[in-house]
């Protein structure tokens, strides 16, 4: 599988804090990423920085090769909700269009074409029962429906979603996640997706970043989830347990590893 | 009132004149307010009819044309409000107050000055509250100009507008420069509240600004369903207004009639309150 995107030696110092430190992996094309780490731990900024809207203070990114020019086309962004009144009359429909040419100035009406894409990328993501709906009524997984129609409508190679599956229950955690897989295959787009839960996630990833620390690992499932690589990467022991088919990260009572993904109560048991 | 208007409403050159401007402005105003109602920026809207206000009494002052003080004014206060930060909606409102309060006070010193000068009470009422029939008809070339630009600058950047709306990050990735946008929509606010302050008056033009928009998107489900109701609200509002106004000269024994401006305000906020019915709201759907 060709490589799609090079994080090379990202590193990035917040407000005086590092936030990443050499953060460096590869995406290929068609890949489902997950970019898995616990709340603050950087997801959000390296997401940024890979869209071009934050600078790393040093490292870089690349994307078929080629430095990634900011705002560049072959991506696509979904942001993890957006705050819409719901007297705001911006329907799903006009959202998902806005994804065709909402960087465009001018007045332009759109052609039936363009319409017709709009329907079949509303039907693609399950949202042609709301598409007539104004986006700030909308539920958290009938949003992420409409924003992911939205970016994908552009035709990205990569997908950079930003915690799609927080503060969704369970059914709709389950029905995005399948959702994006088959986009994935049936699109050829790829698909890096931040989330502070990797366990819905296990199922569809072809590779997993995994960040804490600052640092990060990547690999396939296999490779990273491992007592081994994850207790280097925490710099404390950590033991990882699979229990009815949840992997479970669980750290000695009283190490100091800050807190960990999936299931930081278990830290202290 | 009358069954039928008071004749000669139609041929009064001041009506004519004020019908012009009456409703070019409230079809900018329904234009521009839209869109600040949708990003969440009446405040802004109001404090820069107050920044109009301190420009409208400083070139009262100075002997120059109002409609110069009220839209310079505005177009300063909208730099001012750029540079200390409106664009961050952290910081929008800090920034608004902040630039409001420092023009209420020069108003105050303008009006203060302006009373001790002779013969200034019409004038401030003027700029306070408006004199949509004293509007010279040379200033309706201008008028048509900036509201054809308004229009069509508000036109060019709707969409980026739109998406900058749902999330400034969305609309970044895409490339859109917030800031420009941004500017020149506060720039097209600051004429839109200039153009309002001579119709009805710089303390009450937010209500021209705000009132139709808001009642449009109560009664509408697209942007461009609200747009087109906007403009019917504020042109039909404005100019009941001014046929009320100028028939209420025989409502009563002074001849002097009552004010536009309350006219206008009042059949806002009344067409806002009747949007709002349950039995209208049902229909909508909404």
């Amino acid at each position: 599988m060709s490589t799609l995107l090079e994080v090379d030696g990202v590193s990035i110092a917040l407000g005086g804090r590092p936030i990443l430190d050499e953060v460096s992996f590869d995406i290929g094309s068609g890949e489902f990423t997950g970019l898995i780490g616990s709340n603050g731990v950087g997801k959000t900024t390296l997401l940024r920085i890979i869209l071009g809207l934050q600078k790393p203070d040093g490292g870089v990114v690349r994307m078929l090769g080629a430095p990634l020019s900011p705002r560049s086309r072959l991506l696509g962004y979904v942001p993890q909700k957006v705050l819409l009144d719901p007297d705001v009359p911006i329907r799903a429909r006009d959202l998902v269009a806005l994804g065709l040419d909402g960087h465009r100035y001018g007045f332009g009406r759109r052609t039936a074409q363009q319409r017709e894409r709009v329907e079949e990328m509303l039907h693609e993501v399950g949202a042609e029962f709301f598409a007539d709906t104004r986006v700030g009524s909308l539920s958290g997984g009938e949003q992420q429906r409409v924003l992911i129609a939205h970016a994908l409508i552009s035709e990205p190679k990569l997908l950079l979603l930003d915690e799609p599956l927080a503060n969704l229950d369970p059914k709709s955690v389950q029905e995005i996640v399948a959702l994006l897989h088959s986009l994935a295959r049936n699109n050829g787009v790829a698909i890096l997706l931040s989330a502070h839960e990797m366990n819905a996630l296990l199922p569809v990833m072809d590779r997993i970043v995994y960040v804490t620390n600052g640092r990060a690992a990547s690999g396939t499932t296999a490779e990273v989830v491992r007592s081994d690589v994850l207790s280097k990467l925490y710099g404390h022991h950590v033991d990882v347990l699979t229990l009815h088919g949840r992997v479970l990260v669980v750290a000695e009572p009283g190490a100091e590893v800050g807190d960990i993904p999936d299931h930081p109560a278990l830290t202290i048991s | 009132m009358h069954l039928f208007f008071e004749p000669g409403l139609f041929s009064s050159g001041p009506v004519r004149t004020a019908a012009v401007v009456g409703g070019l402005t409230a079809v900018v105003s329904a234009v521009v307010g839209l869109f600040t109602v949708i990003r969440s920026q009446s405040f802004a809207g109001h404090a820069l009819a107050d920044v109009a206000t301190t420009g409208g009494s400083g070139a009262f002052l100075l002997g120059l044309s109002p409609l110069a003080g009220f839209i310079g004014g505005g177009v300063i206060g909208a730099g001012a409000m750029d540079l200390i930060g409106v664009q961050r909606v952290r910081n929008r409102d800090v920034a608004t107050g902040i630039v409001l309060g420092a023009a209420s006070g020069l108003s105050a010193l303008f009006l203060y000055l302006s009373t001790t000068s002779s013969a200034a009470t019409g004038t401030i009422q003027h700029i306070l509250f408006g004199g949509i029939f004293e509007i010279d008809p040379s200033l309706v070339p201008l008028v048509v100009s900036l509201s054809a630009a308004t229009v069509l600058v508000v036109g060019i950047i709707h969409r980026p507008l739109l998406l900058g709306s749902v999330s400034s990050d969305l609309a970044l990735a895409r490339g859109i420069g917030l800031r420009t946008t941004g500017l020149l929509f506060m720039g097209a606010l600051a004429v839109a509240v200039g153009l309002s302050s001579i119709a009805i008056g710089s303390i009450l033009s937010t209500a021209l600004l705000i009132g139709p928009p808001a009642t449009a998107l109560r009664l509408t489900r697209s942007v461009r369903g609200a747009m087109l109701t906007a403009c019917f609200l504020g042109v039909g509002t404005t100019w009941l207004g001014i046929a009320l106004a100028y028939d209420s000269a025989d409502w009563i024994l002074s001849s002097q009639g009552l004010p536009v401006s309350f006219f206008i305000v009042t059949i806002a906020f009344a067409s806002y309150v009747a949007a709002g019915l349950p039995v209208i709201r049902r229909q909508v759907g909404s």
